[in-house]
């Protein structure tokens, strides 16, 4: 079973973190990602940029209308994803813990819904 | 054949066969209709045929092959629509062999993984707890329903919302690894302290619903003592849970008051479920490794119990049982209570002290508790201006019907202002 594991976190507060701390973190991601690439869990991941990059796309009567910014604004942003394989929602949800941004933000598990191709 | 006869095995059986069909079909709903189909054949067969010697697993294994029947029912309209001419799957569940349903351990294990995953973490507190009285304790959906006060549509859209993000999220169907254990078997407590301070809350109407619950939640404690046993925390839990409820009737009043602990005629008191009770505090106090906070308060619970009259309380002892709970649970809500034992030990002043550090620096000013416990201290003080303005500020807070009119009635019986 396959579950994309979202990762949200305060932008503003990532970006005042000092070099040191900053450095540790990567770190760490760094660490966990190989424990799981190790388990046989990992299938993807990567990091976004901040929202300020974010451009949004609608398209209304046949128009495309790109705005500025991410889809909704809220207090923490998505910052990246890991997906990963997984026994059951138990062993997504032990994993998610384990990333480092859990300490301080937040990871929404979401279970793949596979396409029928 | 008696039909009563047939429909006592039901009610018997009907939770451990749904148990393991679930493990064995893997989903909730299908479960839930094969065990309808196997119903429906017991009634048909079992008047000819006598009652198989083991009911249990006839139905668990006429409900499997229903089941299966129906996934391949299934797969085979799948595979009709697209077009497909490859063979059928066995479902991934259930496996080939027959279910080895004689084994009593087997369906206890079934019911323990049904309780686990009826109260997942991963669902809402509102679906752990509808979900749990559905399906593990076979209550309807509409009794869920009436019990919580939603409609109907409601409920049924709550569990099936539960239901789906157990096999759309893939939520184990499994006791959690012992890593796990307790923090699960707390969020199961938590659940079924849920379901009993639901039934037992003094409100107006439907008090029978209500005692259903209270029911409902000792039944599941004594479940999951059976399963789990010699845990300190469930133990703590079923005893505390039969010491209040021990209380019911004396708790209202013939017109429907609450009447408080001290007034309470406690000859109208469940003696006999009040030793059950004190049996289970006694084995729950003894396991040292972990406190659980439910043994604390039912050895609270016991203390009352065993007073004769009011006056032979132990408040020194309850005091102290208090502080052990304030250690592990430092809620208001459990401070004030040992404010409410600390004025029946050292007298109502310095009761009052603590009680106002605890309104100036927490957020519970607007629980109407809180007033109207100041309130009495201030009445037996002898302030009886400020006694007035204290029980004011808890009928202002919305304080539920039957308390309304006990703070109404010690408001009137304040004397004049001096």
């Amino acid at each position: 079973m396959q579950y994309l594991l979202l990762i949200y976190a305060n932008e503003a507060e990532i970006a005042k973190l000092s070099p040191d701390s900053a450095g540790t973190l990567l770190h760490e991601y760094g660490e966990f990602t190989k424990s799981i690439v190790q388990s046989g869990n990992f299938k993807a991941a990567d990091r976004l940029r901040p929202v300020s990059t974010a451009s949004t796309v609608r398209v209304r009567n046949g128009k495309t209308v790109t705005s500025d910014g991410p889809f909704a604004e809220t207090r923490e942003q998505l910052g990246g994803y890991y997906f990963i394989e997984a026994k059951d929602l138990d062993q997504a949800i032990a994993i998610a813990a384990r990333i480092p941004g859990a300490r301080h933000g937040s990871i929404e598990v979401r279970p793949i819904w596979p396409m029928d191709r | 054949m008696d039909s009563r006869v047939i429909e006592e095995i039901f009610r018997h059986e009907g939770g451990r066969v749904l148990a393991t069909l679930i493990r064995l079909l893997g989903d909730f709903d299908l479960a839930e209709e094969a065990r309808q189909e196997a119903f429906a054949t017991a009634i048909e067969q079992w008047p000819a045929t006598g009652i198989p010697e083991n009911a249990r697993a006839w139905l668990v294994h006429v409900g499997r092959n229903k089941g299966i029947d129906h996934i391949r029912r299934q797969a085979l309209l799948r595979e009709k629509v697209a077009g497909l001419a490859s063979e059928g799957e066995e479902p991934s569940h259930g496996g080939a062999d027959d279910p080895a349903e004689a084994d009593g351990a087997a369906f206890a294990d079934d019911r323990l993984r049904l309780i686990f995953t009826c109260c997942h973490p991963a669902l809402s507190l509102e679906a752990q707890v509808a979900l749990t009285l559905h399906t593990v304790c076979d209550l309807e959906s509409e009794e869920v329903a009436r019990a919580f006060l939603v409609s109907q549509e409601t409920m049924w859209q709550r569990l099936g919302r539960a239901k789906r993000k157990i096999r759309e999220a893939n939520i184990p169907y499994e006791t959690p690894p012992p890593a796990l254990l307790n923090e699960r078997v707390d969020g199961v407590l938590a659940v079924i302290y849920l379901v009993f301070s639901e039934g037992y809350a003094v409100t107006s109407g439907a008090a029978l619903v209500r005692e259903d619950l209270c029911r409902e939640a000792i039944r599941l404690g004594r479940l999951l003592d059976a399963l789990l046993p010699g845990r300190a925390d469930v133990r703590g839990l079923l005893a505390l849970m039969l010491l209040h409820d021990a209380r019911r009737k004396a708790r209202v009043s013939a017109t429907g008051d609450a009447v408080l602990l001290e007034e309470q005629d406690r000859s109208l008191w469940d003696r006999a479920q009040i030793a059950d009770g004190l049996a289970l505090v006694d084995q729950s106090l003894r396991t040292v490794e972990r406190i659980s906070a439910y043994a604390v308060q039912a050895a609270i619970a016991a203390l009352h119990a065993t007073a004769e009259r009011p006056e032979a309380t132990d408040w020194r002892q309850i005091v102290g049982l208090y502080e052990v709970l304030l250690r592990i649970q430092p809620t208001p809500v459990i401070e004030l209570n040992h404010t409410v034992a600390v004025s029946m030990v050292d007298g109502p002043a310095r009761a009052l002290d603590l009680i106002d550090s605890l309104a100036a620096r927490s957020e519970i000013s607007g629980y109407h508790l809180l007033h109207a416990v100041r309130a009495r201290l201030l009445q037996q003080l002898g302030r009886t201006g400020e006694a007035r303005a204290a029980y004011q500020a808890a009928l202002a807070a919305v304080a539920p019907e039957p308390e309304r009119r006990l703070l109404e009635r010690r408001l009137r019986e304040l004397p004049p202002d001096d």
